[in-house]
């Protein structure tokens, strides 16, 4: 079966945007071909700098032809009715259609044919509809023709379209159509500069070979392999080692159709400048490599660059260039380093007073007051000083001031310790700089030291309390302030340090602090108000910022978020997001280690035999009960009366309650999760002795209302657990 | 490049020979080589025969010098490339010549930057102007991983669509200069291509000036008169655009360029006042956006004119 091949030259397509265009094209032209009727055998797309590329192959030659039924009127219809019936089967008259017996009365069948159409043609008119709505991230206008309206939009000026079509064994033909003025054609150009001139090409075997010669390397995998390969060479040649960063391969990868790669070097004083920041300079503004001493682990005064081109002069210029502007630019970043070193970091605070962190939650420099007092707040709960606590939390956001990171973003935080220490600060306090933005994202390590962790927590937690109370939660897969990552990073925190707190009195401390800003009580008073809400205290209706009147539910809301990101998080460990639901059931769970200690009791407990035969029982009840409960409807709450029991499994139950829930009660008010499940096993038996020899509806309305009521008690009980009824089968 | 020149007026050996190369090279292309334009401006993009001559349907191919003033970046005459006056050298091509990328691979090699032994490269850079109500669409071109050059396919300017778009080029040409007489310091630029006693360095032509205007731009301007200067110039703006309307219809504009002047004017004053660092971060904004409103009016008044193609 014939191939298709699909060329679109233009001029320089941006690399982060070839992987998906790439990708696009392939889904577009393969769903449009398999929507036409034409199922083909494979296809792979690939981009280079200057053009995306496409191969089909194995598609039908013709389409199917297409045999479709339609039913017509009724024999005898009026004459209108068959027209119309005639006009849209295209039959000439009723004696071409067939007539359908049915009970309701027999009708015309209409018979329609469609013939399939050529391959090519169908691919001729799909093509440029294609190219005309592709999806680039931003596209533009260009030439002549962008004068009117109508013009083609490509997220560069396109130039030539290849697009042939044909078997292995003959000359393809070229798919013909035209977009805004460029004709389709077999006509490709290989490398800018290597190999300028124009490439016929038939089908994609020779179209690849073919660029190959011409000095580009179509494929961006390949491109990538060489690039890592020759650099971890020519690095390890002389005794270094390429710091790998798939990013910056995948980027460069996406500049070059003809990767050549190089060694350069700068000055060694530049070394005493942070190895981040050299590698910050090197990678972002110049889109070259380090390299680092495997010895000590340390960046070496080198670096990898990625030419387009084999130069006549083996390279010498090129590197010769290179030096010269990373040089300069690490002279910059070297005078940006040593310029913030000149002023502390409590001395870029003030400026804070003129930085809006948002509209409604103040400026940075009142977010940093909270969070040092957070951080205060938090400290003596997981060990932290609370001085240094509140001193981290005072300096950790004062790097964003400073030179270096308005220069590099993403060395936030890092800038800050190394100015931290500069200064004299104490070893955990300016660890926390750097540590209390962590973790970042899944993958990130969270921080061990405790006045990190305070810190951290603060930070997170006073984001989250704020933009809840303004209404600014997370919705589908909008999550502009990060509010996910930050609830998992508490999560995180908490339970790989195995910290035991409790939030709810961290949310109203945090949410005391959002108060105060517009209010002039004290925090005292305002946290005294939160934790036992009064009806309408002046100073909280005061607060510009927080819903005071929603105190109550904005922590019962923001609990749950977190019960949500826990389940999420324990789903991916391969625990059971319905065991997470059943232990915040209960109430009051907001100690995420005992959730998660009491979560994962539970799923041992309900792996085994009494687990699975109580949960059974339990549900057996609940059903019962909630049968019973409608139809009396009224509730069987309360102690069953013992005097009522008849039979020796009712005594035998009521008993094994008795004594199961005070075992289980007392074991989780230990904490022994394990202790409190093996209480519960030894409810099993009489469960199920019960509802062996025991008729619940009783003919006796008093003997059945207490077994009901007896029914209710082994639900209760297993609540000193979990909530049995949130637990799926 | 040119192997008949004197050795004075070698692209590589001197920095005004560099320039002449330019502009000889984009004469050649049929473009109208200009003089820089009379007043202060940040980039070569606000001199009117982009800005203004890029709307409209009429064709369009201009080069020219022009100096770039950015008194933020001033450095006492202390930066071996930074400096708070500059020159850029601009092309604009409308319609977008099919070739242009070619064009400007040309104009390096005739400038002395070979394709053989540099590794040049067009690296993704959107552009916009708030200021201007621009953007476009091209590159930073990268000859051996410096940016020598900004390549721009206009799409909107002034808040008008470009129909037909126009092309265009913007070369730092002390920066390419340097590369090409291989100086690391600005201020060692060779200006004049002569050696010994008659050499004249950029330095000699710049290097005081550079250190006096920095002085000016962080230190001594006058705020009160550049505040008082920046609301006469928004006002004089729309006051010259609301009488440029011809019989007062909003048919046809007949003066468009002098109103344009007083929007250049306003921009370089906010410049100013934002160098000497008396407009907070929340004002910044609505300053800018003053200067669009008003390069927004002057755009709809150029497209009213005979140059913006007004039937």
């Amino acid at each position: 079966m014939p191939d298709l091949l699909l060329e679109l030259f233009s001029e320089e397509i941006p690399a982060r945007m070839q992987a998906k265009a790439a990708d696009d094209l392939r889904r577009m032209v393969t769903d449009k071909l398999v929507a036409e009727g034409l199922v083909y055998e494979g296809a792979k797309a690939f981009a280079t700098p200057r053009r995306l590329a496409l191969t089909v192959h194995g598609i039908p030659a013709r389409q199917p032809d297409l045999k479709t039924e339609r039913r017509g009127p009724k024999v005898g219809a009026p004459d209108a009715a068959v027209q119309g019936f005639l006009k849209a089967t295209g039959l000439k008259s009723l004696e071409e259609a067939k007539i359908q017996r049915d009970p309701k009365g027999d009708f015309y069948i209409g018979l329609i044919e469609k013939p399939g159409r050529d391959a090519i043609d169908v691919l001729a008119e799909i093509l440029p509809v294609i190219i005309r709505t592709f999806p680039w991230p931003k596209s533009m206008r260009w030439g002549a023709r962008s004068g009117k309206p109508g013009s083609l939009s490509w997220v560069r000026p396109l130039h030539a379209i290849t697009a042939t079509f044909g078997l292995e064994t003959e000359e393809p033909d070229i798919v013909k159509f035209e977009v805004d003025g460029i004709e389709t054609g077999q006509t490709t150009y290989g490398h800018r500069f290597l190999a300028p001139a124009a490439i016929n090409v038939r089908r994609f075997e020779d179209y690849e070979a073919k660029l190959l010669a011409g000095k580009v390397v179509l494929d961006p995998e390949r491109r990538k392999d060489a690039i890592l390969t020759d650099a971890k060479q020519l690095a390890f040649a002389q005794g270094f080692e390429l710091v790998e960063d798939q990013n910056l391969l995948d980027e460069v990868a996406g500049l070059v159709e003809w990767p050549v790669v190089l060694m350069g070097s700068f000055e060694p004083e530049f070394l005493a400048t942070p190895g981040e920041v050299i590698r910050a300079t090197i990678r972002n503004n110049q889109k070259c490599f380090v390299v680092s001493d495997p010895k000590t682990g340390k960046l070496a005064n080198k670096f990898i660059l990625v030419a387009n081109i084999e130069a006549t002069d083996g390279g010498k210029t090129i590197i010769a260039g290179n030096e010269r502007v990373i040089r300069a630019r690490l002279s910059d970043a070297k005078f940006f380093y040593e310029t913030d070193l000149k002023t502390k970091l409590e001395g870029r605070l003030p400026k804070f007073e003129q930085i809006v962190f948002h509209e409604k939650l103040g400026t940075q420099a009142t977010r940093i007051k909270r969070i040092e007092r957070l951080a205060a707040e938090i400290a003596p709960l997981v060990g932290a000083d609370v001085a240094k606590a509140t001193r981290a939390a005072h300096l950790a956001k004062a790097d964003l001031l400073t030179e270096v990171v308005g220069e590099f973003p993403e060395v936030q935080g890092l800038m800050g310790k190394y100015y931290a220490l500069a200064q004299g600060e104490d070893a955990s306090v300016a660890a926390a700089c750097e540590e209390h933005y962590k973790p970042q994202g899944p993958a990130d390590r969270v921080p061990t030291d405790p006045v990190s962790v305070a810190v951290a927590l603060a930070d997170k937690i006073d984001t989250l309390v704020g933009f809840w109370a303004i209404d600014e939660k997370p919705t589908g897969s909008k999550d502009p302030y990060a509010l996910r990552r930050a609830a998992l990073g508490v999560i995180r925190i908490v339970l790989e340090q195995s910290d035991r707190i409790s939030l709810t009195p961290i949310f109203q401390a945090a949410i005391a602090l959002h108060i105060m800003r517009g209010s002039d009580a004290t925090f005292e008073d305002i946290v005294r108000v939160v934790r036992n809400p009064t009806p309408n205290p002046t100073f909280l209706r005061k607060s510009g910022s927080i819903a005071a009147d929603n105190l109550v539910s904005l922590i019962g809301d923001l609990l749950a978020f977190f019960a949500d990101r826990l389940k999420v998080q324990l789903r991916e460990q391969g625990a059971r997001h319905d065991l997470v639901d059943a232990v915040f059931a209960l109430g009051g769970q907001d100690d995420l280690l005992m959730i998660v200690r009491r979560v994962e009791a539970l799923g041992k407990f309900l792996d085994s035999d009494d687990g699975k035969n109580l949960l059974a029982g339990t549900k057996r009840a609940s059903n019962i009960l909630s049968i019973e409960e409608k139809k009396d409807k009224r509730t069987f709450d309360g102690a069953p009366d013992a005097a009522l029991y008849s039979l020796a499994e009712e005594k035998a139950l009521a008993k094994a309650i008795g004594e199961v829930k005070a075992e289980a009660s007392a074991a989780v008010a230990k904490e022994d999760f394990a202790a409190a499940m093996s209480a519960m096993a030894k409810l099993r038996p009489p469960v199920d002795a019960f509802f062996d020899k025991v008729r619940v509806n009783d003919d006796d309305p008093k003997v059945r209302e207490n077994r009901l009521k007896l029914l209710n008690e082994i639900r209760s009980a297993t609540r000193a657990v979990a909530d049995f009824s949130k637990i799926q089968d | 490049m040119d192997a008949s020149l004197p050795a004075h007026m070698r692209p590589e050996r001197s920095f005004q020979g560099f320039i002449l190369a330019l502009q000889r090279f984009w004469a050649e292309q049929g473009c109208v080589i200009l003089q820089p334009y009379d007043m202060e401006m940040g980039a070569g993009t606000f001199h009117p025969a982009t800005t203004l001559r890029a709307l409209g349907p009429k064709p369009w191919n201009a080069a020219y010098v022009q100096p770039s003033r950015r008194p933020k970046d001033g450095r006492y005459g202390e930066n071996p490339n930074r400096m708070q006056h500059y020159y850029q050298f601009q092309v604009i091509m409308k319609p977008s010549p099919p070739n242009l990328q070619e064009l400007y691979l040309k104009s390096l090699a005739a400038i002395g930057i070979d394709s053989a032994v540099h590794d040049i490269r067009f690296v993704e850079d959107d552009w916009e102007s708030p200021t201007l109500g621009a953007w476009g669409l091209g590159w930073e071109c990268w000859c051996d991983g410096m940016e020598v050059s900004q390549f721009t396919y206009f799409q909107q300017v002034a808040g008008f669509e470009c129909a037909p778009v126009a092309g265009e080029l913007t070369y730092g040409l002390e920066r390419l200069a340097m590369y090409v007489q291989g100086v690391d310091r600005v201020y060692d630029l060779n200006f004049n291509g002569r050696e010994g006693d008659a050499k004249v360095t950029y330095g000699d032509v710049f290097l005081q000036a550079e250190r006096e205007y920095s002085k000016h731009n962080f230190e001594v301007a006058d705020t009160a008169m550049l505040f008082e200067q920046f609301k006469m110039a928004e006002t004089a703006c729309r006051k010259y655009l609301d009488a440029g309307w011809k019989d007062g219809k909003r048919e046809a504009h007949l003066m468009a360029l002098p109103a344009y002047d007083q929007c250049i004017k306003a921009s370089h004053v906010f410049n100013l006042l934002d160098a000497r660092g008396v407009i907070s971060v929340t004002e910044r904004q609505s300053y800018i956006l003053r200067v669009r409103e008003l390069a927004k009016a002057c755009g709809e008044a150029w497209i009213h004119t005979e140059a913006g193609g007004a039937a």
